[in-house]
């Protein structure tokens, strides 16, 4: 469930073509009529983002009655106004940006052709309309699903309520989502800005574009805006672009940004705005030094806010805070033994796949009195900006400062065949062991497909696979994941000991 | 009294090199105020980090009698003064504050330029020139009593918790309109020879806690089958080990890897060679002889496609580094020299190999120029682009870091340096020369 505020994210939805009308039609048909409610539910799921859709289709495929609400779309963040539009865009921005690159494959010189936006957005919304049908209201009430429509808000401990029906449950999932925080910057609420659930809307493409916020969505849209011919300006208050992320990652990514034409501003604040002639002007502030740049939009990426108001949490026992949201165990429980939370509004790890994975985890835990803990899940995650940056399990600061002495072995994309043919050098495979073994503790690749290939980590890990079996997995060539098996390599070539190569040499010789 | 080993025989031209590059320190001085200019580009500021080297170039110009003794103790003294008359305080126009420095000073009256920050590292640099004047000049008579007497002040003047700002990372900067910057060391680099300094102090020491923080950035990394502590950029490698001895001593983190500092500055080199060999960046030149990439001037901030249609980005001053960039092209012989210690023979035929086929890279003043062969500069000049002016935080490790080789001056001064000592084994370190005391 996505709440913008007083906003309703419907009537943002322009320009409400036909695509955006099939996408309205699937995931909040205008003709809907909630169902009876049931007497009693094993399952009430409150919101119908990735973790509600998952936990309702996967507690009804097993036999549960489950109810979805839902007060804006199905699909939530993901699929509206994050994860599937912004991929679409980034792939109509790779692509221009390819076709730039022809002189370096082809011979030829570069097309000219100026990328059309308006086409790009239109791809978008087609794109993002067709993959609507897999979370439409439709096929979740074809499931055995009750899809409810409106506010939810608890009555009690055992009782949502929803445009006056009330739904008793044995077990009920808080999976509310998130929305962009509003930054307290001067002037900007009277400039107007574009947050993620509403940067999708446009159809022409603005001319400048000032992007504050260097997480993955600053990144990743300053990127496809650039590339899509637009003037991007990135403000990021940090040094370095994706915190938390490796250094060499952030330096890399900065580097790229700056390729495709983006004015980059680390380390720099953006302090107020103001409109004027159709123009904002922006005042940024990088340590003492202040420049004033001029914009016709503004994206803010700047955070996310959990959705928790307007849920009665207090009447259900649940406990929260505006900033983390709901608060739950290692297993996903609240403090209400009832109730659990899953996805962003739970998470400080904020991704679809993990509101899936903890939406797997409710369903054991509340269904089938299952122990399973969201501590023991690994993570992958992915930056989709090009080079795409993907993280697996520890970083090395985190490890050290836990006391676990970490090796890491590092593969120069450059160093690796398919790479190097497909012009797709930049980047590394970084993947770190626990010093004296080959066990995996985490592992970063930057690569132009490394969320591809994030995932042969993440299976190793899981499978508890060490570095040495790595390097014995037959790996096609050429493929860029090589560069996993020869990081796996590199590991068994510290095993060769001085004394062990001194007695091969000797078998060798002496077998001669 | 410091007693050195008798010194080799050195090359000829490594003496010339060495005698050009102390030249350049003493054109670059302001005789008024003994402030060190920070290029040689005309109008250039002071650079406080250029004259801490400067100050220890001239420790190794007596040694070698490239000026004499008593000029350079003249010199010496006359900074000094300056840096405890200069003002300190919050205003911004000051020269330091808390014992520290503006990273750039007006050469003429030694106030804060371009707005600078306060710079920890830089101040660093600084005051281990101005340790080694003051283990140096060890005389009773002239100006040497005077020169100790102000390297203990200005030392213990520095407020080193201070720049940590209530954190246990020393912060690189801070500015009076801004306050501190809002990021600490991090990650292997030369700002050691910093939290060594920081921890020695007798009057404002860092935390021990300060260095184990710093140490837990750390990133071990087996890169071309090497394995080393890993920093980007050449001279993070080097600056440290300008001052101090790392052969044989070890800290908690070099005894867990069973290495040391000094092998790992030599893997360090041997990796900036690899990648110079596999060139992933197809630039002009680069080759097992022809290597050196860290932070300095280059052509400016352009973009060229070179052959192969492949667009290159060039940079003007920035910290390159292998082996994920930036990279440019841009080569630094005077980086490579200052590997000298540490790794002789790669380093001696990377010198031959530039004199011979980029004599451009020796300046007319005899200076090591940095240059980037795959820079178009559009009027066919070979190679394409060659630094116009030099750094004096480039040419300070030329002179230090031959003279470490053939005769390990500085690094035996520094070895009788109590805030070296003291830093050191508060830092952990133990073993060799240091002895296996961890007080």
């Amino acid at each position: 469930m996505n709440k913008t505020d007083s906003t309703d994210s419907r009537a943002a939805l322009l320009p409400n073509d036909a695509y955006d009308s099939e996408l309205l039609a699937n995931t909040r048909p205008t003709d809907w009529t909630n169902p009876q409610p049931a007497p009693s539910y094993n399952l009430v799921v409150i919101g119908a983002g990735t973790a509600g859709l998952v936990a309702a289709a996967g507690a009804a495929a097993l036999g549960a009655k489950v109810a979805l609400v839902e007060r804006n779309l199905l699909g939530g963040d993901c699929l509206n106004f994050g994860c599937v539009p912004s991929k679409a865009l980034l792939r109509a921005a790779r692509f221009h940006t390819d076709l730039r690159h022809a002189p370096r494959f082809a011979g030829s010189a570069p097309v000219p052709s100026e990328p059309d936006f308006a086409a790009a957005m239109e791809r978008m919304r087609r794109l993002r309309a067709h993959i609507s049908r897999n979370d439409s209201a439709q096929r979740f009430r074809a499931m055995g699903v009750d899809v409810f429509l409106g506010e939810a808000a608890f009555a009690d401990r055992r009782t949502v309520e929803v445009g006056g029906a009330s739904l008793r449950f044995q077990k009920a999932v808080i999976a509310t989502g998130t929305h962009a925080t509003r930054p307290a910057i001067e002037g900007l609420e009277a400039a107007g800005y574009l947050t993620n659930e509403t940067v999708f809307n446009l159809t022409t493409r603005p001319r400048r574009l000032l992007v504050i916020g260097g997480g993955p969505l600053g990144c990743e849209l300053s990127q496809a805006f650039a590339r899509l011919g637009c003037e991007v300006i990135i403000a990021n208050r940090e040094r370095y672009f994706l915190p938390g992320e490796e250094r060499d990652a952030a330096e890399i990514l900065a580097d790229a940004l700056r390729r495709d034409g983006i004015e980059v501003r680390l380390n720099t604040e953006v302090v107020c705005v103001s409109h004027r002639d159709g123009e904002k002007h922006v005042r940024l502030v990088n340590d003492s030094q202040e420049a004033t740049v001029v914009v016709d939009e503004i994206l803010v990426g700047a955070g996310r806010v959990p959705n928790v108001e307007g849920l009665n949490l207090e009447a259900a026992g649940v406990e929260y805070d505006h900033e983390d949201g709901v608060r739950v165990n290692d297993y996903m429980q609240t403090r209400n033994r009832h109730i659990y939370a899953a996805g962003d509004v739970a998470l400080e790890r904020k991704y679809t796949h993990t509101a899936d994975a903890t939406a797997r985890i409710v369903i054991q835990n509340a269904l089938f009195w299952g122990r399973k803990k969201l501590s023991s899940l690994t993570i992958p995650w992915c930056t989709y900006t090009d080079p795409e940056i993907a993280h697996v399990g520890r970083y090395v600061k985190e490890s050290r400062q836990r006391g676990f002495p970490l090796k890491t072995f590092t593969v120069p994309m450059s160093d690796v065949d398919r790479a190097v043919l497909d012009g797709e050098e930049e980047g590394f495979v970084k993947i770190h062991v626990r010093d004296g073994t080959d066990k995996i503790l985490g592992a970063t690749i930057v690569a132009r497909h490394a969320g591809e290939m994030i995932n042969e980590i993440s299976l190793a890990m899981v499978a508890g696979i060490g570095l040495k079996t790595v390097s014995q997995v037959i790996h096609s060539y050429p493929t860029q994941a090589e560069a996993i098996r020869k990081a796996g390599d590199a590991y068994n070539r510290t095993r060769l000991s001085p004394l062990l190569k001194a007695l091969s040499r000797r078998w060798l010789a002496w077998s001669r | 009294m410091i007693r050195l080993r008798e010194p080799p025989p050195i090359l000829e031209d490594l003496e010339t090199l060495q005698r050009d590059t102390v030249g350049y320190f003493l054109r670059a001085a302001n005789p008024g105020n003994g402030l060190i200019a920070d290029s040689s580009r005309q109008g250039s500021p002071c650079s406080i980090a250029a004259t801490g080297l400067g100050l220890a170039a001239y420790v190794v110009g007596a040694e070698r009698g490239f000026l004499p003794r008593r000029e350079a103790a003249a010199r010496t003294l006359t900074a000094l003064r300056f840096f405890r008359d200069s003002p300190q305080s919050e205003d911004p126009d000051a020269t330091g504050h808390r014992g520290f420095y503006y990273h750039f000073l007006d050469m003429q009256t030694g106030r804060r330029m371009w707005q600078s920050e306060l710079s920890t590292i830089d101040t660093a640099i600084l005051i281990a020139g101005v340790l080694t004047s003051g283990m140096y000049f060890s005389a009773a008579a002239d100006d040497e009593p005077e020169i100790r007497e102000l390297a203990g002040f200005l030392y213990e003047r520095i407020d080193w918790p201070w720049a940590a700002a209530g954190g246990l990372l020393v912060r690189m900067g801070w500015k009076p309109e801004a306050g501190f910057q809002s990021y600490g060391w991090e990650g292997y680099s030369e700002a050691l020879l910093l939290y060594i300094l920081g921890l020695g102090s007798p009057t404002h020491p860092l935390p021990a806690e300060s260095y184990a923080a710093w140490t837990a950035t750390y990133q071990w990394e087996n890169l071309y089958d090497i394995e080393f502590l890993f920093a980007s950029p050449l001279f993070m490698h080097q600056l440290s080990h300008v001052w101090i001895d790392f052969r044989g001593i070890q800290d908690a983190f070099m005894r867990e890897k069973r290495s040391d500092y000094f092998e790992n500055s030599r893997q360090a080199t041997a990796v900036q060679q690899q990648y110079a060999m596999r060139n992933p960046l197809r630039f002009k030149g680069y080759g097992e002889y022809c290597w050196g990439v860290t932070a300095g001037l280059g052509p400016g901030f352009s973009q060229q496609r070179l052959e192969g249609g492949i667009e290159r980005q060039f940079y003007g001053y920035v910290a390159r580094g292998v082996p994920f960039g930036p990279d440019d092209g841009t080569l630094a012989p005077w980086a490579a020299l200052a590997s000298l210690p540490f790794a002789p023979e790669p380093v001696l035929a990377a010198l031959r190999h530039f004199r011979e086929a980029y004599p451009a890279s020796l300046s007319k003043e005899g200076l090591l120029t940095s240059f980037n062969p795959s820079f178009d500069p559009g009027d066919g000049t070979d190679p394409g682009w060659v630094s116009p002016e030099h750094l004096g935080v480039d040419q300070g490790p030329v002179v230090l870091m031959i003279e470490n080789h053939h005769t390990g001056l500085l690094w035996h001064l520094m070895r009788e340096c109590p805030a070296i000592v003291t830093g050191l084994r508060r830092a952990g370190f133990r073993h060799g020369w240091l002895g296996s005391s961890s007080r």
